[in-house]
């Protein structure tokens, strides 16, 4: 048994692509030995990764395949053999099965009797199988975006490859990839090793290998490293913590080969600046990560990992240039900020008609008015059902909510568009409120944001994305598979979530009406929304999908009632006896389908004379009313269990009678009857669309 | 550094005397890349960018900034370790400093002309953008070229460890020590540019100079295109096509949409209308200039 390695040796892969085409290659590799038979039982797969190289450590690889044997049936004896001498089909399938006429042999089986041929198969080596066929899994990787480096063009990858190693124990396997010929010699980190190749003499020797040259190739080691000092440096200044930031972590992880960890500060006064500013600038310009005290509040300080091992001097000279190019960027910010201050908000919501929101559309200028007639809309709505809220301060927001996209700190740190309003907003003392609406309303930006607190910040929220989507829809820019340009799914997820975890007393259809009153996309637009809650109660609130499509059918209007007749049917589907009553309900609506299709109609439910049918009759109209009652106070869960105990009388009934009996009368009042149970107690979900086992 | 990649057998040319707002913008770069031949040449490259004036106040941000601007057609398989050597022979003692190579790509719509590559970090400062060039002019590379942009008033303000680009020492008396700074000898050309641009532009005017310049540049591609694709035309009044001052006018083009653009002349909706204008005029005579390359060389 051998161990294989294999490592490819490429310039700076960008940082974000490196974890999915490691986990791709390891995936293709495990694939390619497992297809071959070439993985021993408990082989095992292990995979490498930094700036500079992808690579596959596979233990338990098989030094070649083992020999095999296949029986292959041809024509039969009378066709292939005429008085015992071969015919032209004999000699097809000899040449096909890939052996001498001679060696074919007659194969008796219960139809008849047939040629067969006995094919041996002598097993391929390891070196072989991966010489022929890695390199095509290699460069078939995914990367989202490519490149061509050699003349000719023969092949797009994401950076040129310099380098392959591939080895089987201490044997090269001499593949090629991209003009490359594999060899053992890797390369260590570019600055702590330099241009200096680093031999690997045995596959399992990889790590230790590249660590002799500055590199750690395991990505969970990096992030240990990394992690373990980032605490360790802070723990320098008292009191202190670093601010959690895990996509920066593996940010950082994926763009160093030996990390370390410096300290650096800057001066007080910056922290006159909003947090948002500094904090932005820090992980988002500089991949710093920010440091905060003992109360939560941002220090002067900030953590940079090196892609390097500095001595003393070396550290104190990195830091300082780390702290200058901060300070600078940071005097920029706040260059702007003062700037901004110059023309308020309020001025500058008619320079807004010279920022494009959609080219077909209009400005954000147009967009704002849209917007306040939506919110007003809205608004008029919520007040009636006594949602408490200050009117004004929301028209105020609408109407400042997009000026901040004139302002020089938004066109310098986009990511901060409405953050900046907001803290403008509160700078220029336009009222807490108003402040508070324009600096969330863009949240939720993703299914893991919260979602705005305020009433008027959730009103905002609503309008802007609803009026965006339906007004995309009305200029046909719908979304089509994965291509979704304008966000449009994003931001109906956005609206879900904020009906969903708000007190807000809106509909779906409330909020669609405001904005397409009797436009054409009304209905396209509630299709769009409904697609949007299911996924949420799927994704994001992990409901079954059987429960989804059930509890929809019966109603997608009111999200929050959608969630919890899903809640709801969720806990009852645990039960024996509610399974089983939704089983009935599927046959219930397959018969009143085949009736329909016959076109026998509903009769008079009264005129049912077997007991069975009378006794379903009785106890659904003995249940009806507590459940009419229960499921007005959205007490589903109860309700549910409610109708489960209608599981006997169901079953009686269907073991019994004949639902569609030959007299027209009787089979009249069976059909109606259980169209009755079927529409009395689907309205908390369409319970034939759960999935029994 | 001009030494370094002159040993290296660049061909050491003097910057454009066009305004332009890139060294990529310079025919050394977009026109040469072009075609099959190999080509090495570094330059510094003065570079306009009106918006970014801020009247010699900010200490990071200049209206015109020098690119050392290196193309290295094909690239040669060591191209990053050269371009390490290369910090090296300016001073910067690697051993010493943080580095790496952050995903970064790079395009020029106007030019039809993108990348990929990367941002080179030093202790957290951008000092080079390093791109293996994909297209040009709209055209498909091969072969492909690196090309390696140095900011040179950012490196000059790391090497000399000042923190105003203004504070930079240009020179230094040899007798008295007294130096001439960054400030001294362009200061007053940031601020009064500023102030043109953002300020006393006459916006019918660069209208008029965009249109006129346009209207050359595209009499003169339409005659291009009559004299390359008549079979009767010999090689040499081919080559003898002035394609070389067509693309100036579309440079002047360029340079003028960036002065409308920072004196606000310009809105969004317009802006990728006029793009597109230049756009036509860059393309044009990439596609022109590779059609008489072919033509020149039968």
């Amino acid at each position: 048994m051998s161990d294989f390695l294999f490592e490819l040796g490429l310039e700076e892969i960008p940082a974000r692509m490196i974890a999915g085409a490691e986990a791709e290659l390891g995936r293709r590799v495990t694939d390619l030995l497992t297809r071959e038979h070439l993985l021993a039982a408990g082989g095992t797969v292990t995979t490498f990764s930094t700036p500079r190289r992808l690579a596959v450590l596979a233990e338990g690889v098989l030094a070649r395949q083992a020999d095999t044997e296949e029986q292959l049936t041809g024509p039969s004896w009378k066709v292939a053999f005429k008085d015992d001498a071969p015919t032209a089909a004999a000699q097809a399938f000899a040449k096909k099965a890939g052996v001498d006429v001679s060696a074919l042999q007659k194969v008796t089986t219960p139809k008849g009797e047939y040629v067969g041929a006995t094919v041996k198969r002598a097993g391929r080596s390891a070196s072989e199988i991966l010489t022929a066929d890695l390199p095509k899994e290699v460069l078939a990787l995914y990367w989202a975006k490519n490149m061509y480096w050699r003349a000719g063009k023969p092949e797009r990858f994401v950076r040129p490859v310099r380098w392959v190693i591939a080895l089987l124990d201490s044997e090269v396997v001499p593949l090629e990839i991209a003009g490359i010929a594999a060899g053992r010699e890797s390369r260590g980190h570019r600055i702590l090793h330099g241009d200096v190749p680093v031999p690997v003499f045995q596959a399992c020797d990889y790590s230790k290998s590249l660590l002799g040259a500055a590199v750690v190739v395991s990505v969970a080691d990096r992030r240990q490293i990394i992690r373990k000092a980032l605490d360790a440096v802070t723990r320098t200044v008292a009191g202190a913590r670093w601010r959690e930031d895990e996509p920066l972590v593996e940010t950082v992880v994926h763009l160093t080969e030996w990390p370390s960890v410096i300290l650096g500060n800057f001066d007080r006064e910056f922290l006159a600046l909003p947090e948002e500013v500094l904090v932005t600038v820090m992980r988002d310009h500089q991949k710093y990560f920010a440091v905060e005290d003992a109360h939560g509040k941002l220090a002067p300080h900030f953590l940079a990992v090196l892609n390097t091992r500095a001595d003393e001097e070396g550290a104190a000279i990195i830091r300082h240039g780390n702290q200058k190019v901060l300070v600078a960027r940071f005097k920029d910010a706040r260059f702007f900020w003062d700037f901004d201050q110059k023309t308020p908000l309020k001025d500058r919501v008619e320079s807004l008609k010279h920022v494009t929101f959609q080219k077909e559309l209009g400005s954000y200028h147009w967009k704002t008015e849209q917007n306040l007639h939506v919110a007003q809309a809205l608004a008029g709505l919520v007040k009636a059902k006594g949602t408490k809220f200050d009117e004004a301060a929301l028209l105020k927001a609408v109407e400042l909510a997009k000026t901040d996209l004139t302002t020089e700190l938004v066109k310098e740190f986009t990511e901060l568009q409405g953050i900046i309003g907001g803290l403008y907003a509160r700078a220029q003392h336009l009222g807490e409120r108003t402040a508070l609406a324009i600096y969330e309303q863009y949240l939720p930006a993703s299914m893991e944001d919260n979602i705005p607190v305020c009433v008027e910040g959730q009103l905002l929220g609503l309008a802007d994305r609803i009026q965006t989507i339906t007004s995309m829809f009305w200029k046909g820019f719908q979304p089509t598979g994965s291509k979704d340009p304008f966000a449009l799914r994003r931001a109906a997820n956005a609206i879900i979530k904020i009906l969903a975890e708000s007190d807000l007393p809106l509909t779906l259809g409330d909020v669609i009406n405001e904005s397409a009153q009797g436009d054409l996309v009304y209905g396209e637009t509630a299709i769009f929304l409904r697609e949007r809650l299911n996924f949420y109660l799927k994704e994001v609130r992990g409901f079954a999908y059987d429960v989804v499509n059930a509890v929809l059918a019966a109603g997608a209007d009111d999200v929050r009632d959608a969630i919890a007749r899903a809640e709801g049917l969720a806990a009852a589907r645990g039960s024996e006896d509610f399974v089983a009553v939704s089983a009935a309900f599927k046959r219930i609506k397959n018969i009143l389908r085949q009736a329909e299709e016959k076109g026998f109609a509903l009769g008079n439910s009264g005129h049912a004379k077997a007991a069975e049918a009378v006794g379903l009759r009785d106890a659904a109209a003995k249940v009806a009313p507590e459940f009419e009652k229960l499921r007005g106070q959205r007490n589903y869960a109860e309700a549910l269990a409610l109708i489960a105990t209608l599981r006997p009388t169901v079953d009686t009934f269907f073991d019994k009678v004949m639902v569609l009996d030959p007299d027209e009368t009787l089979r009249g009042a069976h059909l109606a009857l259980i169209h009755e149970v079927l529409s009395n107690f689907s309205t908390i979900a369409d319970f034939s669309e759960i999935v029994t086992a | 550094m001009q030494s370094f990649w002159a040993e290296r057998g660049c061909v050491l040319q003097q910057p454009y005397d066009v305004e332009v707002g890139a060294g990529t913008m310079a025919p050394e770069t977009f026109l040469r890349v072009l075609g099959p031949r190999p080509y090495k040449v570094g330059y510094a490259q003065p570079s306009r960018r009106p918006a970014d004036g801020r009247y010699g106040e900010n200490p990071n941000r200049l209206f015109k900034h020098t690119q050392f601007q290196l193309i290295l057609k094909p690239p040669p398989v060591n191209v990053q370790e050269l371009y390490l050597e290369s910090l090296e022979a300016m001073g910067i003692d690697l051993r010493q400093h943080d580095l790496k190579f952050e995903e970064d790509n790079w395009e020029w719509p106007a030019g039809g002309a993108w990348g990929v590559g990367w941002q080179v970090m030093l202790d957290g400062l951008e000092i080079t953008q390093f791109t293996y060039f994909q297209q040009c002019g709209g055209l498909d590379l091969d072969p492909i070229c690196a090309e390696l942009t140095y900011g040179m008033e950012r490196i000059a303000a790391f090497l000399q460890d000042v923190d105003s680009i203004y504070d930079i020492v240009w020179a230094r008396d040899p007798e008295t020590g007294a130096p001439i700074t960054y400030g001294d000898v362009r200061l007053a050309e940031e601020l009064q540019f500023s102030v043109y641009n953002f300020e006393y532009a006459d916006v019918p005017r660069l209208w008029e100079h965009f249109n006129s310049f346009e209207a050359e540049a595209k009499s003169l591609l339409e005659q291009a295109s009559a004299v390359l694709n008549d079979e009767k035309a010999s090689p040499a009044e081919k080559r003898r096509f002035p394609l070389l001052a067509t693309y100036e006018l579309a440079l002047k083009c360029s340079n003028l949409f960036n002065l409308l653009d920072a004196r606000g002349a310009i809105s969004v909706t317009e802006r990728v209308g006029i793009i597109g204008r230049i756009r036509n005029l860059a393309v044009g005579v990439a596609k022109a200039y590779a059609a008489q390359q072919a033509a020149a060389s039968q």
